[in-house]
């Protein structure tokens, strides 16, 4: 038993490191290429990435930039889960040329809460929300949908609520819940 | 994740840029592909199907953005105008509702703000749910190259599946439509409402009437329309015309009787209301 839990390390340690190899190697590649890079605003800061104009916004963010909170779900505009917001526009991060950002003002789920965001203080009240509400199950749509709500008219019916969150599947389908808990975040919004 | 580091892009800031751009490319051989709000290329990039070498991004330029009200009937849309852009537009809500219909029914609110009616009209998708609208609506695709500026019906627009008039070195900058009279109606029959590809899609001005996914592109049912415009009612009839107008087929999303069988039930739903004096959506 315990051999073979050596046995598993061992063999993990060599393919993290078989990954690491091959990470060194591609990031070689990418700067052999020149990528250009792109300035752009992101969650309020400056920031700047060296990307081929033609990589996903999505990926951009996800290994160049390490924000991983964005996820990708089907990769083809139907499930929202990567949905990001361009200067306030929801937007799939999925089908978005990086080189088309530059110079815009990019916010995804990591700007949401205020510091540490494993303190409930400190979560931004939509996310607050939807914790009061259990709107979150497995949690793979749950920054996609943070994304599109935080696009929606502070003034949003339930049916606008629902028409603006059309583009977001959620496969545990909780939809009830989400409503629920953007709704009573749009209503704190208008007071 | 695309090999995206092979892939080069163009990006200029100026629409006469963008025209030398696409001429030079032409010239050489080795068009550009012009790339918009990319909610189309990406999905075929992201599938893996070979990409073309090289891009034009249009993102930046702001003289082709926006949609434009001119006189009582008429609407210009840029070429970079979305369909949020059109859902926005007091001016389309007046002029051409059905096209705010079919524009919330495009994808979810992510794909409205990026997607655009030209990319909508260059790739020729027969499924596409803006262009059977601005067909019915008798729109104009204004194209523009260096040296000059042609406006094609897009009804004509078309030369076979996902093929179109454009030149390689030819733009589309502008979308006109003078909206005929007449009461507007728009259907679209899929899975369900939101995010789903239609089966079927029949938008109609007056007597004017095009349908989507029925044949390898966009079509007039010129057949049916000749028909109504020399006053003929009959139902019966009208359906056995649109018959002739429609070819469809079976493919992943439905069949090609069940398309001919929803074809001939809209046509049955919309002829009686032709006479009626207020529009009916």
């Amino acid at each position: 038993m315990k051999k073979a839990k050596t046995k598993t390390n061992a063999k993990a340690q060599a393919s993290a490191k078989a990954q690491a190899n091959t990470k060194a190697h591609a990031k070689k590649k990418t700067k052999a290429a020149r990528s250009p890079k792109i300035t752009l605003r992101l969650n309020g800061k400056k920031a700047a990435v060296a990307a081929p104009p033609m990589k996903r916004l999505l990926d951009t963010l996800r290994e160049d930039l390490g924000l991983t909170g964005t996820k990708e779900g089907c990769g083809e505009g139907e499930c929202g889960a990567c949905t990001v917001l361009v200067d306030g526009a929801a937007v799939n991060s999925c089908l978005v040329a990086s080189c088309q950002v530059a110079g815009c003002d990019v916010q995804t789920v990591e700007g949401m809460a205020r510091g540490n965001a494993k303190v409930a203080a400190r979560l931004h009240r939509l996310q607050r929300a939807f914790l009061e509400h259990g709107a979150a199950q497995c949690g793979i749509c749950t920054p996609g949908m943070l994304m599109a709500a935080l696009a929606l008219p502070k003034r949003a019916t339930l049916d606008e609520i629902r028409a603006g969150l059309a583009g977001n599947l959620c496969r545990c389908t909780g939809y009830m819940k989400i409503y629920d808990a953007v709704a009573q975040f749009l209503d704190g919004e208008r007071r | 994740m695309i090999a995206a580091a092979g892939i080069d892009v163009l990006q200029p800031r100026h629409l006469k840029d963008a025209l030398i751009m696409l001429r030079v490319a032409a010239d050489e051989g080795r068009p550009l592909v012009p790339l918009a709000g990319g909610t189309d290329l990406f999905v075929t990039l992201n599938a893996g199907q070979k990409p073309a070498a090289r891009y034009l991004d249009l993102w930046r330029l702001d003289k082709l953005r926006g949609v434009e009200a001119l006189g009582r009937r008429r609407l210009a849309f840029g070429g970079l105008a979305t369909f949020t852009d059109s859902i926005e537009s007091k001016a389309v809500h007046k002029r051409l509702p059905i096209l705010v219909d079919a524009a919330r029914q495009v994808g979810g609110v992510q794909i409205q703000n990026r997607g655009t009616l030209a990319g909508n009209i260059e790739n020729g998708s027969p499924a596409a749910d803006g262009v059977p609208v601005l067909m019915a609506a008798d729109a104009r695709v204004v194209l523009r190259s260096l040296d000059d500026e042609r406006a094609v019906p897009l009804a004509e627009y078309y030369t076979g599946y996902r093929k179109t008039v454009r030149r390689p070195d030819e733009l589309i900058v502008r979308i006109e439509v003078d909206v005929p009279e007449g009461g507007q109606r728009f259907e679209k029959v899929g899975t369900r409402a939101a995010q789903a590809i239609s089966k079927v899609v029949m938008a109609a001005v007056g007597h004017r009437v095009a349908f989507g996914s029925v044949a390898p592109i966009i079509v007039r049912a010129h057949k049916l329309e000749a028909y109504l415009a020399a006053g003929g009612r009959d139902i019966g009839e009208a359906q056995r015309l649109v018959a002739e107008d429609v070819t469809p087929i079976d493919d992943v999303r439905s069949t090609a009787e069940y398309r001919r069988r929803v074809v001939a039930n809209l046509v049955a739903a919309w002829v009686p209301s032709l006479d009626k004096r207020t529009a009916t959506r």
